[in-house]
């Protein structure tokens, strides 16, 4: 509590409450008042499985220059309900603080009935070890006692002030705005400008002015109390000068972004967590503005400039017809997606292997998450990569990519769809609950290199006729065959899920089914040579790194943070990120891989699946491997400390990280 | 889509060989597709023939169209992509009774809901007959198909019902022997603007001797002065059955008379258009609704790039709505 030298611009703010009550929406004001102010955010939501009622909360890390993921610990907690601070007040650091309502004092821990047993029990125990009683009081005493700022915020007087003051007649009525008062006192006590405040709530309630005033009110009132009551805060926020825009965006969002630039034209879904949220932006983005620039029609260039494009969004009665509707849009011609999560992709597996040997382009975008079964609908794992290579009976050649951040994911999008014309087959997307929920500020990306390739197409006045028939699985040095759609002209094919001949009709010949499958298998051995290193993996750190991590997806974010302080410490460290998880690229693993003296697999998985598959693809095996199952995104200092502890030689073969609640 | 030269019903057979089953049902239906699709003077190259698993669905290898052969009753989703991708295509699904009223009855039900413009056409047989006669779903209760160890455990679902409650807006029931009548309900399920579904009775010579070509033609049951039989099988337009929904206040009459002449059974099993109504917007209008140049600029035939692969969908109204200014 001393006036010690105050840490500027490194902060680590959570906000929780009962699911339905707007913590996501202050988590997203805070965070844009930050952006606002020039710094770089990165947020990371946590909910629970539940519409109204059960807890959840949002953390948002706030720094200059880049930040990719959250801290275990929490400078500046912001609460209005009592359980939020009994289940995250011992992760608030001894120098942070926490917003609280000291109407709340009185709650006692068993009285809350969404807490778990478990959870009950373990903080039962911490306070009994304290010699504290069991309220919401005797919990913010053991917090103080360890140097914790107390911020006690009378939410319900300010909520009387703001009805009196914009004369309204029921406190029910404003009582929602209770989540930006605890926003208004955060920025109080971390000192940002309160004009970034206003320009936040602008944002989030999308310049309704009257809300805006409001709320603007309520939080002023809020913001003056959290100065006040924590002048010698440790942890301040200033502005930073930033001449560039930045998108602050979700990883959803960037999922959607990245299909609709690379040209998806039909969408279909089926509701499921997390993955529901990229449909549903791509639905209420339906119609399109083409850029016209380029296009040699004049005859319509009004339609091709105003509304020329639009994504034809489906939800569908399963998975099972969201996969295969998909594929009958993409014989038809159009790029066609959908986007799931693993219960969902478990229904899907047979239309995948339809695809594969029928060769039809369709992008499966996999949202991950902790499985398996419905196993924990709304928290993350990275389980799902050995489903998702074997899926489907047979041998079913597909292309798996992975993103590992938002602008990865926008430009796998459009990837996604040229490899799958390219090489005719399924494409599945990678990705992850961890990604497709945070939310945060990045640089806008150029995306000026990328092209749409469509692969090898039958030209219209192709020239097939009776006697020169067109073969959609024509047999010839190139494994790819010309593709036709349905409505072309002179191009009639047929498609089956047997066996087919060049044509598409049924076969049992054991010759020409050698020949099908040698074709099939031909594709993903060309992708493999022809798709790029830059797409294949990403290197980054130290080269001829002593100690190097392999990793996949999302944990990109932690790994990247961590590695920059290992650096800054001067250990010998790289990080080989991979993208293309097939075809696996195994030189480059045995290139990054198989010298270090120390190889270090991390993933969100119980079984190290990507450890095991590298051992699988090149003999090398992982030294160590740092996994995670516990539902919950790894942080970068997790990561940090486990990779310390191994380059120390203090760590046995497999660490298990298990923060996050 | 129709054509300028004149196409016989021959010129729709492609070269495959055929191997279903002498005396099988189905010969019925494809010849009649084959007639229906040159009396609509189709553009081979603008009709999609979908079809799911089971000796049904190789009923498009035999058909001069694009041909689609799906998985075990998916017929239906992998159809409506096509039409929702490309809604200026003719699509027809077909499929077997087990493909479409057991493992894709989902499907069935929610593609009533979407009432696409496309017919489907069910090969209603009562057997699964590439798998050697087990109990379809339209199976009824007691029957002992000879495949069978024991008569059917379960009770039937009532097509002509189920196409009903899922809103398909026509709904035909034909016989595969009567093949005249049989390509007029085809004719007119195409040219039907909505989703339009066909019951098709068609005998499975192989493993159904209960309703056979015998049994629906009255064998067993000759009259007693000619010695004719009396067809089990009869027209309801024959009756004065009258299908159209004239107006939407129409709707609940008609719907009624349908589900009533649906129930006829034994001895009686009518034929014809049970229920037609033009009064629902079908899915590709309610989509116009949203997206104007949904069938000028279809989803499978935009253009998504330019001359040298530049991406054409302008995403930057999307990336300003997620952009921070900057800070300074």
């Amino acid at each position: 509590m001393s006036a010690k030298t105050p840490k500027i611009n490194d902060l680590s703010w959570m906000i929780g409450g009962p699911q339905g009550s707007g913590v996501d929406s202050s988590a997203n004001a805070f965070a844009r008042a930050c952006a606002h102010a020039g710094l770089t955010v990165f947020g990371k939501r946590e909910y629970y499985s539940n519409i109204k009622g059960e807890h959840s909360y949002f953390t948002v890390r706030a720094r200059p220059g880049i930040v990719r993921s959250h801290i275990d610990e929490t400078h500046l907690l912001a609460t209005f309900d009592a359980e939020t601070a009994f289940r995250h007040i011992r992760e608030v650091c001894d120098d942070g603080a926490i917003v609280y309502d000291p109407a709340l004092g009185k709650v006692k821990v068993s009285d809350i009935p969404t807490i778990e047993h478990r959870l009950k029990g373990e903080l039962k125990t911490y306070l009994i070890a304290r010699g504290a009683g069991e309220t919401l009081d005797d919990m913010l005493t053991t917090a103080k006692q360890r140097g914790v700022t107390l911020i006690p915020i009378p939410y319900n007087d300010i909520l009387e002030q703001i009805a009196d003051e914009f004369h309204v007649d029921a406190l029910s009525k404003i009582a929602r705005m209770i989540n930006m008062l605890a926003v208004g006192a955060s920025m109080g006590a971390v000192g940002l400008d309160f004009n970034y405040a206003v320009r936040a709530l602008s944002d989030v309630f999308r310049g309704r002015k009257a809300t805006v005033d409001m709320n603007a009110a309520g939080a002023r009132k809020a913001y003056d109390l959290g100065k006040t009551l924590a002048p010698d805060f440790g942890y301040r926020l200033e502005p930073v000068p930033r001449k560039e825009p930045r998108l602050f965006l979700t990883g959803s969002q960037a999922g959607a972004l990245g299909k609709l630039y690379g040209g998806l034209r039909v969408q279909t879904y089926y509701p499921i967590t997390p993955a529901s949220d990229e449909s549903e932006f791509l639905e209420a983005n339906e119609v399109l503005d083409l850029d016209g620039h380029s296009l040699p029609e004049a005859e319509d260039s009004a339609i091709v400039k105003e509304k020329g494009a639009s994504v034809l969004v489906v939800q569908t009665e399963d998975e099972i017809a969201a996969i295969t509707m998909a594929i009958g849009a993409a014989l038809a011609g159009a790029r066609a997606a959908t986007a799931t999560s693993g219960p969902g992709f478990c229904l899907m597996m047979e239309g995948i292997g339809y695809a594969s040997i029928n060769e039809i382009p369709v992008v499966v975008t996999l949202y991950q998450r902790a499985g398996p079964s419905t196993g924990m609908p709304t928290r993350h794992e990275q389980g799902d990569l050995r489903f998702a290579l074997h899926a489907g009976h047979g041998d079913s050649p597909r292309i798996l990519l992975a993103s590992g951040d938002f602008e990865e994911m926008i430009r796998d999008g459009l990837l996604a769809f040229n490899y799958a014309e390219r090489y005719q087959m399924p494409v599945i997307h990678m990705v992850d609950k961890a990604l497709a929920n945070n939310s945060g500020t990045i640089p806008v990306p150029d995306l000026s290199d990328l092209r749409i390739d469509r692969g090898r197409l039958v030209a219209d006045g192709n020239g097939f006729t009776a006697d020169h028939p067109y073969h959609r699985f024509e047999l010839g040095d190139n494994p790819v065959s010309p593709r036709a759609v349905i409505g072309q002209h002179g191009t009639l094919f047929w498609n089956t899920g047997d066996e087919h001949d060049e044509t598409g009709h049924i076969t049992e010949d054991p010759v020409l089914r050698d020949m099908m499958m040698e074709k099939r298998e031909a594709k993903l051995e060309l992708a493999a040579k022809e798709i790029p290193d830059s797409v294949k993996f990403h290197y980054f750190g130290a080269k001829d790194a002593q100690t190097v991590i392999v990793s996949w997806g999302s944990t990109k974010g932690p790994i990247l943070d961590a590695l920059d302080t290992l650096l800054a410490e001067k250990e010998s460290v790289g990080f080989l990120q991979l993208r293309l998880l097939n075809p696996f690229p195994a030189e480059a693993v045995m290139k990054y891989l198989a010298k270090a003296k120390r190889r270090v697999n991390i993933e969100m998985n119980f079984g190290a699946q990507l450890g095991g598959l590298i051992r699988e693809r090149t003999g090398v095996e992982p030294t160590h491997l740092v996994v995670k199952y516990n539902g919950r995104p790894m942080s970068n200092n997790e990561v940090h400390d486990a990779i310390k502890a191994i380059i120390k030689n203090q760590a046995p073969h497999r660490t298990v990280l298990t923060h996050g609640a | 889509m129709a054509l300028e030269q004149v196409l016989k019903a021959a010129d729709y057979a492609t070269e495959v060989h055929n191997d279903w089953c002498p005396g099988c049902g189905d010969f019925g239906i494809l010849r009649t597709v084959q007639m229906a699709l040159a009396e609509l003077k189709l553009d081979p190259y603008r009709v999609a023939m979908v079809s799911g698993i089971g000796c049904s669905a190789k009923t498009i290898h035999y058909i001069k169209t694009y041909g689609i052969h799906t998985l075990h009753g998916r017929v239906l989703p992998v159809a409506q992509g096509i039409k929702l991708a490309n809604p200026n295509l003719e699509v027809i699904a077909v499929g077997g009774d087990g493909d479409g009223m057991g493992i894709g009855g989902a499907h069935f039900v929610n593609a009533g809901r979407r009432n696409l413009d496309m017919l489907y056409i069910l090969y209603d047989n009562g057997v699964y007959g590439l798998t050697k006669g087990q109990a379809s779903p339209t199976l009824k209760l007691g029957v002992q198909t000879k495949s069978l160890a024991h008569p059917n455990i379960n009770e039937a679902v009532n097509p002509i019902w189920l196409a009903l409650a899922a809103g398909a807006t026509w709904v035909g029931r034909g016989y595969s022997y009567d093949v005249k009548h049989l390509k007029d309900l085809i004719v007119a399920g195409v040219r039907h603007q909505g989703y339009a579904f066909l019951d098709v009775l068609q005998p499975c010579p192989t493993y159904n001797d209960i309703n056979t070509k015998e049994w629906y033609g009255g064998e067993d049951r000759a009259d007693q002065n000619g010695g004719r039989p009396l067809p089990r099988v009869y027209k309801l337009e024959t009756e004065g059955f009258d299908p159209v929904v004239k107006d939407p206040t129409d709707i609940e009459a008609k719907a009624k008379q349908a589900l009533e002449k649906a129930l006829e059974w034994g001895d009686r099993i009518p034929i014809g258009v049970f229920y037609n109504n033009e009064h629902v917007p079908d899915m590709g209008e309610r989509i116009r609704q949203r997206i104007p140049t949904y069938f000028q600029r279809t989803p499978a035939e935009q253009r998504v790039a330019g001359p040298n692969g530049e991406p054409l969908t302008n995403v930057a109204k999307l990336f300003e709505r997620l952009t921070v200014p900057p800070s300074a």
